[in-house]
């Protein structure tokens, strides 16, 4: 089984320096095209590869690289930001390849840089990792100081600047838009779209923000090619995907595999299936935002598409899986309120309603809640939903809630019913 | 005022930004860095240097989790409260917290030793239950390792 985004990844231990990152064929997609190939040329190679972003949407990278305006008559400055801000709950892949191979990073970034022709790029990191700042920053500059930044490239005349960002600690940072505010100094509020970032972003300038693993892979397809990097998944969804369990599970990790693996291999060959003493209910695919699934699922294979038709998202692919010690009124409560702190306060419904619903979810779970409350925790999910909001933020504390009273409706009426929590 | 240490730090952060007012954020964890907190005095002066309005750099201290708009102990725990450690045994480690160092969420310890603060997912969940001490990650918590990493601390 191939593993090309984590082969040279070894938990535990310091990455490898450049010189050693070179021994094991790096930087070797940055020799072959920088300079040499066409920017266009990687940009239809990207998408041929049926890439899609790793950050949770799923948009087909190529298409996005594809907006972004390439008249070389009018050079306007471009912008490549790497959005490394994982905080989404449960999530835990960007860390992993942050910290075990950050020069993958950059070269994934100076080779999707030059493809957009951009000039300055950042990696916009949550303020928590400590390590992969310190990572990163090393390696940047053995990255300077080997000419695969700054100016004139591998002598290609191509301009690259990269800065690390660190930023300060908000959840709706990992938005593109509120990112590109935080970036500029500004509240992290999203912005109003169209126009799209690709061709309004940063300073007004065209902006690529693009996932830190979307980022990895791009030295993969430039080396090996787009057949080769679309045969490494199960399905038509491009490539490798980082999965990762947590829970009461016997060996909670993140583990490179195909894409389209499915949700049984990861959870019960992968992370060893429950603990002793412990039962699955149910898990959430991938992090806070998506909605749950049960037994009936675990044979679906976790790509976008697959995922999306059985009633969830794959997101991030990291997934949380709910056992039969925890209340999963009390967990969906855990999440709305995550979302209501998190809420960045733009817009009314998402300010407002997420705070509301908290209050609601913790009258139930105090064993003070009354019937007509899940009709209103009901119909509010569609007040939250997509269309009524500036952003996705809302309607992404909806899907496990959504879930939750579809398959766990029993234990919501029990907690009303006997006016307390059955797990306390 | 600003130090002159300080003010050079922020300097150096100007040359990667195409606005001066990108800065305020790396301005506010510098001086944070100094002072432990961000003080209305030192958020007038960096608002100053960076010729903002002080709301106007107010409202970006204010929005982020790290920036501390109120003085901290000398070590800050951010411990985390997301879905996974939730599940993993968080309600046990804050209790134990509390219990040992006899303040709430927001609180500093008689001794300035120590301020307590609630923190979202810290990307480690495969090691569930986590916290943070200032830079430092504790992974893999129950109440004895907890009571070990306290007493490392001064």
């Amino acid at each position: 089984m191939k593993c090309p985004l984590t082969e040279h990844i070894r938990p535990g231990e310091a990455p490898l320096a450049l010189e050693a990152y070179e021994k094991k064929g790096g930087y070797s997609a940055a020799r072959k095209a920088v300079g040499k190939m066409a920017p266009e040329q990687i940009t239809s190679m990207v998408t041929d590869s049926h890439l899609r972003g790793r950050g949770g949407a799923g948009f087909p990278t190529g298409q996005k690289w594809s907006f972004v305006p390439m008249e070389k008559e009018v050079h306007r400055r471009k912008y490549l930001v790497v959005n490394a801000d994982e905080m989404e709950p449960a999530t835990f892949k960007d860390r992993l390849l942050l910290e075990g191979n950050p020069h993958q990073l950059i070269e994934g970034i100076l080779l999707s840089a030059y493809a957009v022709q951009a000039d300055i790029a950042y990696i916009f990191l949550r303020r928590a990792y400590v390590t992969a700042a310190q990572r990163l920053a090393q390696a940047i500059a053995e990255a300077y100081d080997s000419s695969y930044l700054g100016s004139n490239i591998l002598g290609s005349g191509f301009n690259l600047e990269l800065h690390l960002h660190s930023s300060a600690g908000r959840y709706i940072c990992g938005e593109e838009t509120a990112l590109l505010n935080a970036l500029e100094g500004r509240r992290a509020t999203p912005r109003s779209k169209p126009p799209f970032p690709p061709v309004v972003g940063l300073w007004g300038k065209p902006t690529v923000t693009n996932n830190v693993e979307t980022i990895c892979n791009i030295p993969h397809i430039v080396n090996h090619g787009a057949d080769w990097f679309r045969r490494l998944s199960r399905t038509p969804n491009g490539g490798t995907k980082i999965y990762g369990v947590s829970g009461r599970v016997k060996r909670p990790g993140a583990w490179e595999l195909p894409m389209g693996t499915t949700i049984r291999e990861i959870f019960e060959e992968r992370a060893g299936g429950m603990q002793e003493g412990y039962r699955f209910r149910g898990l959430l695919p991938g992090g806070g935002s998506t909605d749950f699934l049960i037994k009936e699922h675990l044979d679906v294979q976790m790509d976008f598409d697959t995922v999306q038709k059985a009633g969830s998202r794959m997101g991030t692919g990291t997934m949380v899986i709910l056992d039969d010690h925890t209340c999963p009124v009390g967990l969906v409560l855990n999440l709305i309120r995550f979302f209501a702190q998190e809420s960045c306060g733009w817009c009314t419904p998402c300010r407002e309603g997420l705070s509301w619903m908290a209050r609601i979810l913790s009258a139930i779970e105090a064993g003070q809640g009354e019937s007509a409350d899940l009709e209103k925790l009901q119909r509010h999910t569609g007040l939250l939903g997509m269309g009524n909001t500036y952003c996705a933020h809302a309607p992404g504390a909806m899907e496990p809630l959504q879930s939750a009273l579809k398959y766990f409706k029993e234990d919501f009426n029990r907690h009303i019913q006997e006016k307390r929590c059955p797990w306390r | 005022m600003l130090t002159r240490k300080e003010i050079a730090e922020i300097e150096t952060e100007f040359s990667r930004y195409e606005q001066k007012q990108a800065v305020g954020v790396e301005a506010l964890k510098i001086v944070q860095r100094h002072r432990g907190w961000v003080s209305d005095e030192t958020l007038q002066a960096t608002a100053e240097f960076l010729d903002m309005t002080p709301d106007e750099l107010d409202g970006v201290a204010t929005f982020y989790n790290h920036i501390f708009r109120k003085p901290v102990g000398r070590h800050v725990i951010l411990i985390c409260d997301s879905v996974t450690c939730w599940i993993m045994g968080y309600e046990d480690m804050i209790q134990h917290l509390r219990k040992r160092l006899e303040i709430d969420f927001g609180e500093t310890t008689p001794d300035g030793r120590f301020t307590l603060l609630p923190h979202v997912c810290l990307g480690c969940c495969d090691h569930a239950p986590a916290m943070m001490i200032d830079d430092d990650l504790y992974q893999d918590l129950d109440l004895e390792k907890i009571d070990r990493i306290l007493g490392a601390y001064e």
